[in-house]
């Protein structure tokens, strides 16, 4: 374990590092923003007190290294601040004014957290399973009609924008034969079965667009382990081919199959925003984008980290997993 | 109810598969050959043929019996795009000279399709001017009006895709959107790998501390998600270009050919680092050349193979990455005719497909055009790649 271990502890040490400069990056970016925060929050006709008094309340005044200090203890204390909207309501309502929907930065994300991760989830439960399956099958029929036909395909829905994908599933799913909604508007207390069928179409287009990439590097791996003696020795004990695949290439293929795994849920994560804004779900990218239009700062600043976290996260299991399925790091000589 | 046909048909599908075997099996063929390879068929390649022989009769019942006009056109658009594709490989192998003809012999159809879709979007792009019937925020007083030119269907003669819902001309839109979303990607593109490339040489070159601290960043750059990464940039970049629509697009060029760079970057110092190896590096540095003479005319002729086919690969991420800011609503801006944009505004009449089918391909005409021209590119990039790296599978 010891070789392993101290491995997995360098790349954790490195993805914590990565976090935090990535954390920097993004502070660092926003505060370039020109103007004054106080100002853009209450906007032109603000009294001169009253944009004291914002910049008093938000801490304006202190210099960089304090606030981002401060925010950055605000984060893992999972408090991401005020929200530009909730502190014009409280400017013109008073301190203590009922807030009437205008949460917190935290209160907005994670209930919109959670529906992306459900949306994610639903996208990966059906895109893995079977982009491993088209894979291994488009390996054992190299240079087939099918492997052809397959390659075409994935080529054309990897190259294809998203909302492009998504309109034309809306167009003959939803239009054309109602199946399902189009637009895949969630609520908390909805039934299982009422929100899988909502998400269906979002889940569909991502599956589209993560399947190809999956699948293409799935049989790349397979097709260059199936050039190697010991494949060509269990071909020649006379094993049929699909478990030649199955039981002798795929589990040395395992590692660069698990990293574009999860390589494609990262992307997954990440690559929600048009998706989301598509079929109007209200998950974290449609906040994202919507806050960036109305240059909601802390609110665009807190997604980025969530986002840039994911990411991280998922490549940093990525890496980890390799490290894992390498048995010659499991057991050094 | 739906459910059951839905397993009576994969029931049957297997089924098929399973009797195709059997009777290929006991037939007696007239050459032996045949009779072994159905004697040695896995079940799986059988159940592939009954699965093609369904696909068949599908596309059978879609196109002929009930005459869904979205298959029809697909169909016809795949058939007519790989006849165009064949026919241009087919003048290729003729016309020209030994080398280029050289170069059509060995090609797939899906790559000459390819170069057939980029030369005509070129095309189409320089002489944007020509082509278009009318001026791109040319509005005409007639709104909303259909495809196909015929007005007995909502359409005009005059305006042959139709108009939108301010009144202008779609076709004109289409061409002018080729020449600002595909000719901004392309400068973007290019912007990037001036960038990335020059760096990313420079840093094999020099190796040391200029390597560390370049790949430091780039790691940094790279470690948060592409499009958030640029959105977020372009929040800053809106509130500092104000309402200055030609700044905005400036900024986003940049900051996308910034953060682009990064890949070109990697690839750049991984080609450059096996190339500084070499003996006739080691000469040239030997006979005391410039570090511009070593990296313009040692490195760069050696590299460039690896490098465009990372061209083709880069323009289309820039590319669709443009056109989803544009989808978004913060890329290139409102009176530039732009595709991502016509596919937001023109998104809602998707709806309508029901009643009639030519209002909905009017979004996604656009789409559609973005789309043609990555998948266009991937098929040459992908031609290139198996090419170069000499994989014969």
């Amino acid at each position: 374990m010891g070789m392993v271990g101290a491995i997995v502890l360098k790349r954790l040490a490195l993805g914590v590092l990565t976090l935090f400069v990535v954390s920097l990056l993004i502070f660092g970016s926003v505060n370039m923003l020109p103007g004054d925060f106080a100002q853009a929050i209450l906007g032109q006709g603000a009294t001169p007190e009253a944009v004291e008094s914002i910049r008093e309340d938000l801490g304006l005044n202190d210099p960089a290294w304090v606030r981002y200090l401060g925010w950055l203890g605000g984060i893992l204390t999972g408090d991401f601040g005020v929200s530009f909207a909730q502190a014009n309501f409280l400017a013109y309502a008073g301190e203590n004014a009922d807030l009437g929907g205008i949460g917190s930065v935290a209160d907005q994300l994670i209930p919109r957290f959670k529906n992306t991760l459900f949306l994610a989830g639903v996208s990966a439960a059906i895109a893995v399973p079977l982009s491993l399956c088209l894979g291994v099958l488009a390996a054992l029929f190299a240079n087939s009609v099918y492997d052809r036909a397959v390659n075409i395909f994935t080529l054309s829905s990897i190259s294809s924008p998203e909302f492009f994908l998504a309109y034309i599933l809306i167009l003959f799913l939803a239009v054309l034969n109602p199946v399902f909604p189009s637009l895949s508007n969630v609520f908390a207390d909805m039934s299982f079965g009422e929100k899988l069928n909502r998400t269906m179409l979002p889940a569909l287009t991502l599956t589209l667009v993560v399947t190809a990439h999956m699948m293409r590097m799935t049989r790349a791996a397979i097709v260059n382990l199936m050039a190697s003696p010991y494949i060509e020795m269990a071909r020649l004990k006379g094993l049929n081919p699909l478990r030649v695949i199955v039981t002798h290439a795929l589990p040395n293929a395992l590692a660069p199959i698990i990293n574009v795994v999860a390589l494609n849920l990262a992307y997954l994560i990440t690559g929600v925003v048009v998706v989301e804004v598509v079929f109007v779900y209200p998950g974290i990218g449609q906040l994202f984008v919507d806050s960036v239009k109305l240059r909601d700062v802390p609110v665009v600043q807190a997604c980025c980290l969530i986002f840039a976290a994911a990411y991280i996260l998922l490549n940093l299991l990525a890496d980890v997993m390799s490290i894992l399925s390498n048995p010659r790091l499991r057991h050094p000589k | 109810m739906q459910i059951l046909t839905i397993l009576a048909w994969i029931v049957a599908i297997f089924a098929v598969g399973w009797v195709f075997r059997f009777f290929g099996r006991r037939i007696s063929w007239p050459r032996e050959s045949q009779q072994i390879y159905f004697r040695d068929m896995s079940y799986l390649v059988a159940l592939g043929f009954a699965l093609g022989l369904f696909a068949i009769y599908w596309s059978f019942d879609f196109y002929f019996i009930r005459e869904v006009k979205f298959f029809q056109w697909a169909v016809q658009g795949i058939i007519g795009f790989s006849i165009l594709g064949y026919l241009f490989r087919y003048a290729g192998r003729n016309l020209g000279t030994e080398g280029s003809k050289k170069l059509f012999r060995q090609m797939p159809v899906t790559a000459a399709f390819g170069l057939l879709v980029i030369l005509f979007y070129v095309v189409v792009a320089v002489f944007a001017d020509l082509v278009a019937p009318y001026g791109q925020d040319e509005i005409f007083e007639k709104i909303n009006v259909l495809p196909g030119g015929n007005p007995e269907l909502g359409g005009d003669p005059r305006f042959p895709l139709g108009t939108d819902q301010l009144g202008r001309d779609l076709m004109s839109r289409l061409i002018y959107g080729a020449q600002n979303t595909v000719g901004i990607a392309f400068a973007t593109t290019c912007l990037a790998f001036f960038l990335g490339g020059a760096v990313g040489f420079l840093a094999a070159t020099l190796g040391g501390w200029f390597d560390q601290v370049a790949s430091r960043i780039v790691d940094a750059l790279m470690a948060i998600p592409q499009l958030i990464f640029a959105l977020l940039l372009m929040t800053i970049a809106t509130a500092w270009a104000g309402s200055n629509k030609t700044l905005i697009m400036v900024y986003m060029v940049v900051i996308i050919a910034v953060l682009d760079s990064t890949r070109v970057y990697r690839l750049a110092r991984a080609v450059g680092q096996n190339i500084v190896v070499m003996d006739y590096i080691e000469a040239a540095k030997l006979r005391g050349e410039t570090l511009a003479y070593l990296v313009f005319r040692e490195i760069l002729p050696n590299a460039t193979a690896p490098l465009l086919a990372e061209f083709g690969l880069r323009f289309c991420f820039v590319f669709l990455t443009i056109a989803a800011l544009s989808f978004l609503g913060i890329g290139i801006q409102p009176p530039l005719a732009d595709w991502g944009t016509m596919v937001r505004d023109l998104s809602q009449f998707i709806n309508f497909a029901a009643f009639s089918p030519l209002t909905a391909a009017l979004p996604l005409l656009a789409a559609g055009a973005i789309a043609l021209l990555t998948v266009g590119v991937n098929f040459v990039v992908d031609w290139m790649l198996h090419k170069t790296s000499g994989l014969k599978d």
